[in-house]
Order: structure tokens, then C-alpha cells, then sequence
């Protein structure tokens, strides 16, 4: 092991070694993200992830946010534990009808302000299993979402995108800290 | 071998069903079911599979020399005599028949429900599909008495990023007593909304039962679409599709085994592997344009052909897996803190994963060495040279290690498939069907996580009537309530990681 910590002093971030072209945009958007999070949240955004019935393509993806190329944590952006100490829901899938009391609650359980993303296509409306007798069809048919981030399921660099979007609206007079009832 | 003409014999005596295909498939009566039934028991035959359809119970078996069978069982009166009765690794299977299809299993010994929560507008929705106002369910979990016991309900929403089920644990002290799963909460309707549907809409449906096994279904639906309808695969397309399962395969062990040392607070493995991972899916992003490569496999072929710079890339990354993957093996093995936690923990036993014909790494880690690209086998896997890895501790070190065995068998496969790549086009459309009528398929393809089954019945213009898709997690989730008995609360994340079951691919 210490051989291996040594070589990653050497060495550096393994971050250099990926493609140039998706590294670029991991950079630009890594310094937008950063400037508008240190603006509006005092550098940090706390997500919970949901999975309302998601095929677990969307887990996979976001999982990647956090590996040593993404590396999402730089930004102050963080996964928690518990709906409590969230600001942010991430929620995947088309909400099945057997996870929706669950997702209710968790939503319940977060405090204001909160926001709510939905992520991935099935998330929108249902996606390919909209009109199912299992699905509500969508988040926003269970909970008032404030961004959709599209895709089957969204790549990392998309989530990252998405998270910024999200950023935006929020400093836009409009939108502010959400509070609701 | 006896077993082998018992189930001979059955399929011989029942009434032939030559609309399936490729494996014999007979409707049998109750002498004949109960015989079968018998066989399971015996561990003579192992489950594939158990599911409804057009007033039929249908059992799929492999029999001891690895060759699939299905019987299939008349629910006079909605009724047939159940198999979990006698086999425990039916019984959830038969819930799930229960309360799609609405056929009784005369005989289960568990009553409850398990993929209705109560909260559908419809009951039964793979048989009648009667409008019912939706009411929850309570779900009365097994008792666990004893001094001094107490329950811990997990979930459904778990701490993690990841997917929702419901784990009930009773521990005296530390140490749990019992744990009992719910699961269900992903149930999104998938067979009812393949039902009816074309075989692109289907293919596209089966692709998402467990998105981290897409290529793998998609490949189970497409080789039973076409061993349904008697079409034939461009050879580069049967080539192809392996290249693509093993590298979903690498990237999920990959993913597995960092995860693994990271619920045993072993961080840096973690890391470095989540980069090897990062790597296989930015590969087959460049090579199939899809980092999980969904939808790519399609009946008939695949969708595009693998690109001129494809061969370099994927060449590139089996080097630099090659490379980089040992030193982090060598860490695992020497490292004793992280040895310390998995080994010797959450142990299942030969007997039970033979049992309950336990697939995948699962399966392999407790001395059950099969693999569905070996038995029943399907090309191109065997023109390819490639070692089952077994092991026999049945603990979190040996799922561990037959994941490291199959990473770098997989390499192996992928560098053999780049050098003997045929050329040609990697798609035949699917001839219009040439039958009047219906026509049933059925497939085993092996997935990272073990084998899945795909069965579909075709109707005379080619549309998908009806799709029964099984994860291997059915096998696999019960296991798991044995392997964590008595081992602390605190190493259940490890436990349950080591096995990785799919919720998604066992709700549907």
C-alpha cells in the first residue's frame, strides 16, 4: 500500500489521465458549479437520493458523481444519510405506486427550503413505464419538482449540468429559498 | 444418470408442446408434476423458473446434465399444486403467480403477498386484472420470540444511493437473529406492459428490468425472440454481444469489489477501482455510444456496428485493466484490516446455495460451479477459452475473490473476441413470421450477477403476447437472510454488498 500511496504522490490526480474532451467539460463545469454554490449555499448542498422505482441505471450514475474523476465532493456538493439533513431531493424512477407513501414521507421528513430533482426520463412522466397500473408516472405526480435532468439514464457530466441548472434558478429573483408548506 | 431419464420420461409421457422452443417443453398432469416436484426436492433438477400464463403454470428445470426443460401444469379452477410446498426456493416465485396471474399454489405454506403492497388500482394484472380500490396492505413479518430480542426495520429508503427494500432484523445484542426481507417497492408493471407490445417496445422494456444488467436482458429477450422465431444472427453480432456482456460484466465487479472494500471502511481501493470502473463505461460509451450500452443488443442483431477505432479502444482499456488490476489485488490480499472483515463473514453454506441453485459469483463462492455460458451454454462462449472460477468458504472474501478470478477471465474473453472478430453486418431483420400460430421462446444467458431467464410467447404477427423475465436475485435474496445469521448488525452493508441482489430485476 504504501507503495501505491507513494506512486499517487508522484503521480498525481488520477483525474489527468481521462480523455480530454468529456475533461474539459467536467472543468468548465466544475468552476461554474463552484462559483455559483459558494454564491447561494455557503458552499455546500446536501442531497439525498431517492429511488422511487428506478431500474438502477440512474444509482449507477449518480454512484460514478462521486469516483475520483467527477469527484462531486470537491464542489461541496455531498450525499447524505437522511432526508433531515438535506436540501436537496434527487429522485429516480417513475414512482411506483408501491414507493410512493415512502417517497411522501421522505419529502416530509426534509427540511425547508428544499428543491426536488428528478432525474432520468422515467422520472419526467413515466418514461417507458408511464401508463403502468404500478406507476404514478413521473415525480412531479407525487411531489412539486423544481428541475428534470433528462436521459436514459443521464450521464455523469448531465447530473453535473443538472445540479448547475438547478443552482441557477435558484439565484434568479424568482426563485430564491423555496419555502413551502 | 437416473434423474435425467426421470425427467425424460416426463417430458415424453406429457403432451408435447413443439411451439416451443429451443428446450422440450410438455404439459403434464399431477403424477407427473408431483414427480417433478420430486426431483427438486432431491436436488436432482434445479429451479430456472416458475411463472403464469393463458391458464398454465409453467416450470422451467435443468436437469443434472445441464440441459433446460419446462413443464407446464392446467390451473383447472385457477388452481395447481404448489411447488414451494416442497422446495423452498419456489416459494416466492409462487407468491408472485398468486397475485399476477391469480393461480393458487394448493399447498404454499406462505400466505402473504409479496409483490402486491395493496397500493394497485387492479388486482391479479397478468391473469383477470380486476379493478380493486387500492387499500395498503399490513405485512405481518415472521415472529422471532426469544429473551431480550429486539427488531430493527430498515429501509425502504436506505441511507446509501441505492435501491428501496425493507429489511427486518431481530438481534440479541449485535448479533442478528434473524433478518426478513419485503421487497416489491420497484414492482413497475414491466410483464404487464410487454404483454401486447412489439419487440422493439419489449426489447427496450426488458432492458430496463435491472439497469445494470441491460445488456444482459437484452440479450436473454432477444435469443428467445429469436429462438421463437427460428431467426438466425449475423456471426459478428453474436461476436459483438459477448465482447459487450463481459465488458458490463467487468464493469460491475469492478464496481462491486471497490464498493465491498468500501463498507468495510477501506476507502482507497474504493477509489481506484471506481476509476477502472469509470474507465470500461467511457469505453463502451466510445465504442457502442451508450456508457451502459442500453439497447444496443436487439432481436436480430445488435443496433449499430461496433466503430473503426472501437477495436483500439477496447484493446487499449483490456491493457491498462491488465496493468493496473493485479497491484490492487495484491492490496486486497495483504491488507489485513480489510481480511479481517471479510473473511469469515456472512457465510452461506454449499448445501443451501446448491438448494436453491444460487447463480453468479453467489453461487460460485459456495461451491456451485455453473455458469450459463458454459451449461446450457450459447455461442460464441464455446469457441472461447475460459476458466469457472469456484471457491468453497461461501464467505464475503470469496464472493470477493471469484469476482477477481472473473475480471480477469472476462479480460481474457474480451482479448480472444478482438482477435478472432468476424467481419460481416451485424443485423438480420426479423423475417416476417412465416406461422399461423403462436409461437414460445426461451433463453438463459448469464449476466455479472448470474443467470437470467427470458421466456416469451409470440403471437402470429410477430408482437410479444406475453414475457416472463427472472432475475437471478430470486434465487439469491433468500440466501441472504441465511448468510447474515449471526453475524453482527454492523457487517450487514458488507454482507448485503457482497451479494449485490437486484431490486428492480426481482420486482419488475
Amino acid at each position: 500500500m504504501r507503495r501505491m500511496l507513494f506512486k499517487s504522490l508522484v503521480y498525481g490526480p488520477l483525474t489527468e489521465a481521462a480523455p480530454p474532451r468529456s475533461e474539459a467539460a467536467v472543468a468548465e463545469l466544475a468552476a461554474r458549479v463552484d462559483q455559483a454554490a459558494r454564491a447561494r449555499l455557503g458552499r455546500t448542498l446536501a442531497i439525498r437520493e431517492v429511488d422511487a422505482g428506478s431500474c438502477n441505471a440512474c444509482e449507477l450514475e449518480i454512484h460514478a458523481l462521486n469516483n475520483v474523476l467527477y469527484d462531486l465532493e470537491r464542489f461541496g456538493i455531498r450525499f447524505v444519510a437522511s432526508p433531515r439533513h438535506a436540501d436537496v431531493l434527487l429522485v429516480t424512477g417513475p414512482v411506483t405506486t408501491n414507493l410512493r407513501q415512502a417517497l411522501e414521507r421522505t419529502y416530509q421528513a426534509t427540511p425547508d427550503p428544499k428543491w426536488v430533482v428528478a432525474v432520468g426520463d422515467c422520472a419526467r412522466d413515466g418514461g417507458v413505464f408511464a401508463g403502468s397500473y404500478a406507476c404514478v408516472g413521473g415525480v412531479s405526480a407525487a411531489l412539486p419538482v423544481d428541475l428534470h435532468i433528462s436521459g436514459c439514464p443521464p450521464t455523469p457530466l448531465a447530473l453535473l449540468q443538472g445540479l448547475l441548472a438547478l443552482l441557477e434558478s435558484v439565484e434568479s429573483p424568482s426563485g430564491g429559498k423555496k419555502v413551502r408548506d | 444418470m437416473a434423474a435425467t431419464k426421470i425427467l425424460r420420461d416426463i417430458l415424453a409421457e406429457g403432451q408435447a408442446r413443439p411451439a416451443h422452443r429451443p428446450w422440450p417443453c410438455a404439459a403434464v398432469g399431477g403424477e407427473a408434476w408431483e414427480q417433478a416436484i420430486s426431483l427438486l426436492q432431491e436436488e436432482q433438477c434445479t429451479l430456472l423458473g416458475l411463472w403464469g400464463d393463458q391458464g398454465m403454470v409453467h416450470l422451467a428445470l435443468l436437469d443434472a446434465d445441464g440441459k433446460p426443460a419446462i413443464l407446464s401444469h392446467p390451473c383447472e379452477g385457477n388452481r395447481y399444486p404448489s411447488v414451494g410446498s416442497r422446495h423452498g426456493a419456489a416459494i416466492r416465485l409462487e407468491r408472485a403467480v398468486r397475485e399476477l396471474s391469480g393461480f393458487e399454489p394448493e399447498g404454499l405454506p406462505d400466505w402473504r403477498d409479496w409483490l402486491d403492497h395493496g397500493t394497485w388500482p387492479l388486482q391479479c394484472p397478468l391473469g383477470p386484472a380486476e379493478p380493486v380500490s387500492a387499500a395498503p396492505k399490513t405485512y405481518p413479518f415472521l415472529p422471532a420470540e426469544g429473551e431480550s430480542l429486539h427488531q430493527i426495520p430498515v429501509g425502504p429508503v436506505h441511507a446509501g444511493i441505492i435501491e428501496p427494500g425493507h429489511f427486518r432484523f431481530t438481534a440479541g445484542g449485535e448479533t442478528i437473529v434473524r433478518l426478513e426481507e419485503r421487497l416489491g417497492y420497484t414492482h413497475k408493471g414491466i410483464e404487464s406492459l410487454m404483454a401486447g407490445a412489439t419487440v422493439e417496445r419489449a426489447a427496450v422494456l426488458a432492458g430496463r428490468a435491472s439497469g445494470d444488467s441491460t445488456v444482459a436482458y437484452a440479450l436473454a429477450f432477444a435469443r428467445a425472440v429469436e429462438a421463437a422465431r427460428g431467426a438466425e444472427v449475423p456471426a459478428r453480432a453474436v461476436w459483438l454481444r459477448a465482447l459487450m456482456a463481459e465488458l458490463e460484466r467487468l464493469a460491475n465487479h469492478l464496481g462491486d469489489i471497490g464498493a465491498i472494500c468500501n463498507d468495510a471502511a477501506f476507502a482507497m481501493l474504493h477509489a481506484q477501482f471506481g476509476f477502472l470502473r469509470e474507465q470500461v463505461l467511457r469505453v463502451a460509451d466510445r465504442c457502442f455510444g451508450h456508457r451502459l450500452m442500453m439497447d444496443r443488443v436487439v432481436p436480430g442483431g445488435l443496433r449499430d456496428d461496433l466503430p473503426e477505432e472501437g477495436q483500439g479502444a477496447i484493446g487499449g482499456l483490456v491493457a491498462e485493466l491488465g496493468r493496473r488490476f493485479p497491484e490492487l489485488v495484491e492490496l486486497y490480499e495483504n491488507t489485513a484490516s480489510l481480511q479481517d472483515r471479510t473473511v469469515g463473514t456472512g457465510v452461506l453454506p454449499a448445501g443451501l446455495a446448491r438448494r436453491f441453485g444460487a447463480g453468479g459469483y453467489v453461487g460460485r463462492a459456495s461451491g456451485r460451479a455453473f455458469d450459463a455460458r458454459r451449461t446450457p451454454g450459447y455461442p460464441p462462449y464455446d469457441e472461447l477459452q475460459f476458466e469457472v472460477p469456484v471457491r468453497e468458504e461461501g464467505d464475503v472474501d470469496a464472493r470477493v475473490w471469484i469476482r477477481i478470478r472473473e475480471v480477469e477471465q472476462s479480460l481474457a474473453i474480451v482479448g480472444q473476441i478482438l482477435e478472432r472478430l468476424p467481419a460481416g453486418p451485424v443485423h438480420t431483420p426479423l423475417a416476417a413470421p412465416a406461422f399461423a400460430e403462436e409461437r414460445a421462446g426461451a433463453a438463459l444467458v448469464e449476466g455479472f450477477r448470474g443467470d437470467v431467464l427470458a421466456w416469451v410467447r409470440t403471437g402470429a404477427d410477430g408482437g410479444i403476447l406475453r414475457c416472463h423475465l427472472r432475475d437471478p436475485s430470486w434465487f439469491q435474496w433468500p440466501l441472504l437472510e441465511a448468510a447474515v445469521e449471526g453475524n453482527i448488525v454492523a457487517d450487514f452493508p458488507l454482507c448485503n454488498k457482497s451479494f449485490n441482489c437486484s431490486y428492480s430485476g426481482h420486482d419488475l
